[in-house]
């Protein structure tokens, strides 16, 4: 059985369709890319899997566990994290910190150690703080870590985001077009970065993304959506040669 | 436990301590007038009622304008309950005040907090305003309240020195909170609500959570506040009151707590300062106000402020990188 499992997922707002009869089924330690043009609801995928918005028909699960109509805070305590097309990090908060609070619901305490300062929050404080600089370790961020994540320059934000999801825990990580704004060089480090997130990290991985250098470079499989729907899906290669991918893309 | 015991915290107890010691022979000593002397608790009512207002203004990032309605109900409670028992010892009686005060207006903070968590900045300011004048009004009409003459008798068992202690308290309480994972989650939810979520972020539990707590220490100064005058009368926590401890927190920086406090001081000691000017007494305590909001912006200002505060770090060991200001 599959990691993901999404069965007809739709939502209407109004009477618009945004998503409707929306299959897709991702393995463990899969990267899986989910692309098509402008405006063909591929976001609002990623809304209705972390539970920002509401699915109207059909359902999804995770490892086995149905989580359709559950609330973010659920979906992300079930292994479900996410990165956001437009950055949003905790911008006055430090780089350490913005991982630090990915780390939450990892590492606890109650709130009477919190304001006590008990030995149980030295102790968890501890292991946060050396798990949360593995973490930036791994992104090359470790040297920024007492930085205001708004001071750190937009390709970094796009890693200390990942890092921060990271930390949840995931057993699913979803990327809203992890390349954007990324000049070739910076691509191709990403490339390398994903495919070494998922090894060592053993998670499967779900991105959004135009850039088709990176789409061919690291997916194995994608999903194609126009107007909402499915236009196709299978090997990366072979879809993206598929004359309707082409058509939806360039135009007849 | 030795962590408990570093040099920034001994350094910390020392500054209470002196501070403490320094009230203490400015009171003893009769070098204070009379006139100071008085001011000494509403000074440290109004550093309570900033810093905790802080803790939702400053770190949840949520405007709210009824701070003295939570004051209210807590001095309304707590002085009821302490007039009800006049057998008890009065540090016993002022002791369980205190404690029925804070949590009488915290629950006010969950009634208010729950409805108003779908609100969002100008409406909830709106709402919350309207919170204070219903509490306000209500508290006029009732009897056991003493209605809009208000309440007397009031055993008068709050002085400096309770004040000091409860300060420290809430002051310890909120600077350790917002330290913790706990506080992560707070600011957190003032920066992105959206990305808190989702990482797993509780953001209903943490906005009430933060309400009552707000609301539990502005009940305690209103405990302190009623037993250090010895009536209570429903006009003071209009929305004036709230408006003050607002401008309090923006005057002192939106969560500093440090910036809370001083600026409580400044605020309340201002109007008694000009009193020599008569009757330009409230033009000039408004032009100083808006004369210290230009300077807290103004970049020069905050540089050299910076540079005060390095020198100060830099006597205790200097951190590894500047935490970006």
């Amino acid at each position: 059985m599959a990691l993901l499992e999404v069965k007809n997922l739709g939502i209407s707002f109004g009477g618009l369709r945004a998503v409707d009869d929306f299959n897709i089924s991702v393995e463990k330690g899969q990267l899986y890319g989910l692309i098509g043009p402008n405006g063909a609801g591929k976001t609002t995928v990623f809304n209705l899997l972390t539970g920002v918005y509401k699915p109207t028909r059909g359902a999804f699960s995770l490892d086995g566990v149905n989580l359709t109509g559950k609330t973010p805070l659920q979906i992300s305590k079930a292994g479900i994290a996410r990165t956001f097309q437009n950055i949003r990090l905790f911008n006055k908060m430090t780089v350490l910190d913005n991982v630090k609070v990915g780390l939450h619901n990892q590492r606890k305490y109650s709130l009477l150690s919190g304001i006590l300062h008990s030995p149980a929050y030295f102790r968890e404080e501890k292991a946060m703080d050396e798990k949360a600089m593995e973490l930036l370790k791994v992104f090359d961020l470790d040297k920024e870590a007492a930085f205001l994540a708004c001071n750190l320059p937009y390709g970094k934000q796009r890693k200390l985001e990942i890092a921060r999801a990271l930390a949840t825990n995931p057993k699913l990580l979803l990327l809203d077009e992890p390349a954007a704004g990324m000049n070739p060089n910076e691509t191709a480090e990403l490339m390398k970065t994903i495919r070494f997130v998922r090894d060592k990290f053993d998670i499967a991985i779900l991105l959004i993304e135009h850039d088709m250098r990176l789409v061919t470079g690291i997916c194995e499989e994608v999903t194609v959506l126009n107007f909402g729907t499915e236009l196709a899906h299978g090997k990366t290669e072979e879809t993206l040669k598929d004359p309707k991918v082409i058509t939806a893309y360039l135009g007849e | 436990m030795k962590k408990i015991f570093n040099k920034k915290n001994l350094f910390a107890l020392l500054a209470v301590v002196i501070g403490y010691l320094l009230i203490f022979l400015l009171v003893e000593q009769d070098i204070l007038s009379r006139q100071y002397r008085s001011l000494l608790v509403p000074i440290g009512i109004n550093v309570i009622l900033a810093v905790s207002l802080n803790l939702t203004t400053g770190f949840l990032g949520e405007l709210t304008l009824g701070h003295a309605g939570f004051m209210a109900v807590g001095a309304y409670a707590g002085c009821l309950v302490s007039m009800s028992m006049p057998g008890l010892p009065s540090l016993l009686n002022l002791f369980i005040a205190l404690i029925v005060g804070g949590l009488a207006a915290a629950v006010f903070g969950v009634i208010i907090g729950v409805p108003v968590l779908r609100l969002k900045g100008d409406y909830l300011a709106i709402v919350t305003l309207a919170f204070g004048e219903i509490i306000r009004s209500v508290i006029v009409n009732l009897d056991f309240t003493g209605g809009a003459a208000g309440l007397k008798n009031i055993p008068k068992y709050s002085n400096y020195t309770i004040v000091y202690i409860a300060i420290v308290i809430t002051i310890l309480v909120i600077v350790n909170l917002v330290k913790s994972r706990h506080g992560r989650a707070i600011c957190s939810i003032r920066e992105n609500r959206i990305a808190a979520e989702s990482i797993g972020i509780n953001v209903t539990y943490y906005k009430i959570l933060v309400f009552v707590l707000a609301a539990f220490f502005a009940g305690v100064a209103g405990v302190l506040y009623g037993q250090n005058l010895g009536y209570l009368q429903p006009a003071t926590f209009d929305y004036n009151k709230s408006i003050e401890i607002l401008v309090i927190v923006v005057l002192g920086g939106m969560g500093s707590i440090k910036g809370s406090v001083i600026s409580a001081i400044i605020v309340t000691l201002l109007p008694e300062v000009l009193r020599g000017a008569d009757d330009y007494r409230m033009l000039i305590y408004a032009v100083v106000l808006i004369v210290m909001m230009l300077l807290n912006g103004s970049p020069r200002i905050a540089e050299w402020k910076g540079n005060i505060f390095s020198k100060l770090h830099s006597i205790k060991k200097r951190p590894v990188a500047q935490k970006g200001e």
